[in-house]
């Protein structure tokens, strides 16, 4: 399903203005993700998609129609969200948190909790854990449950706040290749926010660099935004202007190696000339810069 | 001694403790339940919306100042001595209203914002946070509140005797009255005897509603008890097996 922001603007009732006028088009089936520093907006604009903020002006639309008429209750149910704390019920256990809403959506309780319990496996999460409670489990343990529940009800839009905020880079880089895994399988509509522009251009087909009060520094996909930033801003937060991600190549023993801004290796370059030479070109753009690296 | 003299007399025939204890526990009973009934959906309704806190606030404070003796004299004389029954039941319920107004809505209050957050973006409505979230996070806080208002019932409720209602404040009178000391101490004893009794009743409940999962996860941050976590895998294990 493709979601379109049209110029929506938020102002708090405290008078903050947390977002201007934003406008944004999310391809059906496509992961976007939105990144810029802390408050800049994100979870806003994230949290406009499920009516938990209604835009103060402007609209979004889903599939073309202005959620603005829909339920919110029943928007939320057909879109996943994964909150930027786990936002787990400490009540209820890891299993009857996966299987909140399909419960809500009146499944019945044996068959959630048999589609929870499948849900643990899918993002890799021990079965054994669903007969514990949040606070029995680990953060990134929590985050995982994050994703689980908020796929349980098979939504076509998934919605994902920094879900990795609260691991160490190992297991974040272990989540990030689950996700991408997942994407690959469940075919969704993702927006995902992130501050780390790392993350961003791993797991977005489209990345959208966003400045205080949620103004567009600028969109496009990864390879796009590192080959041409179009401000000082977006060279520096993307860190070109520091020469980082200008990878080189060097002749090492016969073969091309590729190295860092440090002349640290960072992978050897693939195969024929006119490869190498269309490789060279791209090379800034390769984001899996420390996927090659071993 | 007066005291063994006390106990004597609380199992003496000539004391009627039992219609007297029957009496105090009419009183008591009825005028929790309707406590409870007024003050719980209040409570909810000012803890799930936010609104109308300061009000609360405000005349619980007033009516905790209020004398509960000086309450019971002021609805006697507003309402006559005809309706004497439904006087003191209203005095002793205006009593316990704060206290179980407070411990509905602070119960609410104090559940962390992004649970409730999390629940409403889950596609709960109102009525299931207030339902699956709000009560059963809340309930503990709830429990201490009917706890205190339990109690002042069942002390003031001894004064009940003053107007005519006997009680368990009877025989405390009328032993002042006729300088039978034992009977007033033995009143008197049973009376805290069944405020301890209540106290401890509720102070278990007030535990066990407290829910397991917040249980485990109390006073150790984010990371897990591990003997708890074991315990209960063990225990789900033998379960499993058994
Ligand atoms: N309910 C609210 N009332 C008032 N101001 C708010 C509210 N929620 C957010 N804001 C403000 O709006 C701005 C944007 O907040 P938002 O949460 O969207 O930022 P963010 O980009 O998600 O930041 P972070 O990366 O720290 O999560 C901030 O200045 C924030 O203080
Ligand atoms: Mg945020």
């Amino acid at each position: 399903m493709s979601i379109e922001f049209r110029s929506v603007g938020k102002q708090f009732p405290d008078g903050t203005q947390a977002v201007g006028d934003f406008s944004l088009m999310i391809p059906s089936r496509t992961t976007t993700v939105l990144v810029g520093s802390s408050g800049c907006g994100k979870t806003t604009l994230l949290r406009m998609v499920n009516r938990m903020v209604d835009p103060t002006r402007g609209s979004v639309l889903i599939d073309g129609e202005d959620i603005s008429h829909r339920d919110p209750v029943a928007l939320r149910r057909s879109i996943g969200y994964v909150m930027q704390n786990s936002g787990l019920l400490p009540h209820r256990k890891v299993l009857d948190n996966v299987a909140t809403v399909p419960r809500l959506n009146g499944m019945a309780k044996a068959e959630a909790r048999e589609r929870a319990l499948t849900l643990l496996d899918t993002v890799g999460l021990d079965r054994e854990l669903g007969d514990r409670y949040p606070s029995q489990l680990s953060g990134g343990q929590q985050q995982r449950v994050g994703v689980a529940r908020a796929l349980a009800a098979d939504p076509n839009i998934l919605l994902m706040d920094e879900p990795f905020g609260a691991v160490d880079p190992i297991v974040r880089a272990e989540l990030q290749q689950e996700l991408l895994r997942l994407r690959r399988e469940l075919d969704k509509t993702v927006v995902f926010v992130t501050h780390d522009i790392d993350e961003a251009f791993l797991l977005g087909d489209q990345v959208v660099l966003l400045q205080r009060g949620g103004r567009i520094a600028q969109v496009g996909t990864p390879a796009e935004i590192l080959a041409n930033p179009t401000s000082d801003f977006v060279a520096e937060f993307v860190g070109a202007d520091r020469g980082r991600r200008a990878l080189r190549i060097e002749r090492v023993g016969g073969a091309d190696v590729v190295v860092d801004e440090l002349g640290r290796p960072a992978g050897v370059l693939a195969r024929s000339a006119s490869q190498a030479e269309a490789g060279a070109r791209t090379a800034p753009g390769a984001p899996a810069q420390g996927e090659l690296a071993s | 001694m007066l005291f063994v003299d006390a106990i004597t007399w609380i199992f003496s025939a000539d004391s009627d403790i039992v219609q007297r204890l029957g009496e105090h526990l009419f009183f008591t009973l009825l005028a929790f339940a309707i406590a409870v009934l007024v003050a719980v959906p209040l409570g909810y309704l000012i803890g799930h919306t936010g609104k109308g806190r300061e009000i609360a606030v405000a005349l619980s404070g007033a009516a905790r100042a209020l004398p509960s003796f000086g309450l019971i004299l002021l609805l006697v004389l507003l309402i006559g001595v005809l309706q004497i029954v439904p006087a003191v039941t209203l005095a002793l319920v205006l009593l316990a209203v704060p206290s179980i107004l407070a411990g509905a809505y602070s119960g609410l209050e104090a559940i962390d914002r992004r649970t409730l957050d999390a629940a409403r973006a889950m596609g709960m409505t109102e009525w299931q946070v207030l339902t699956k979230v709000e009560i059963p996070l809340g309930l503990p806080l709830l429990i201490s509140g009917m706890r205190a208002g339990a109690l002042q019932i069942v002390a003031t409720a001894t004064l009940a005797a003053y107007v005519g209602l006997g009680g368990l404040g009877y025989p405390v009178l009328q032993g002042i009255a006729v300088r039978r000391y034992d009977e007033t101490l033995g009143g008197a004893l049973i009376v805290v005897l069944l405020a301890v009794v209540l106290d401890s009743i509720f102070g278990v409940l007030e535990r066990v509603t407290v829910p397991r999962g917040v249980r485990l996860g109390r006073g150790i941050g984010e990371r897990r008890r591990r003997p708890p976590a074991i315990a209960t895998e063990t225990a789900n294990r033998l379960v499993q097996a058994g």
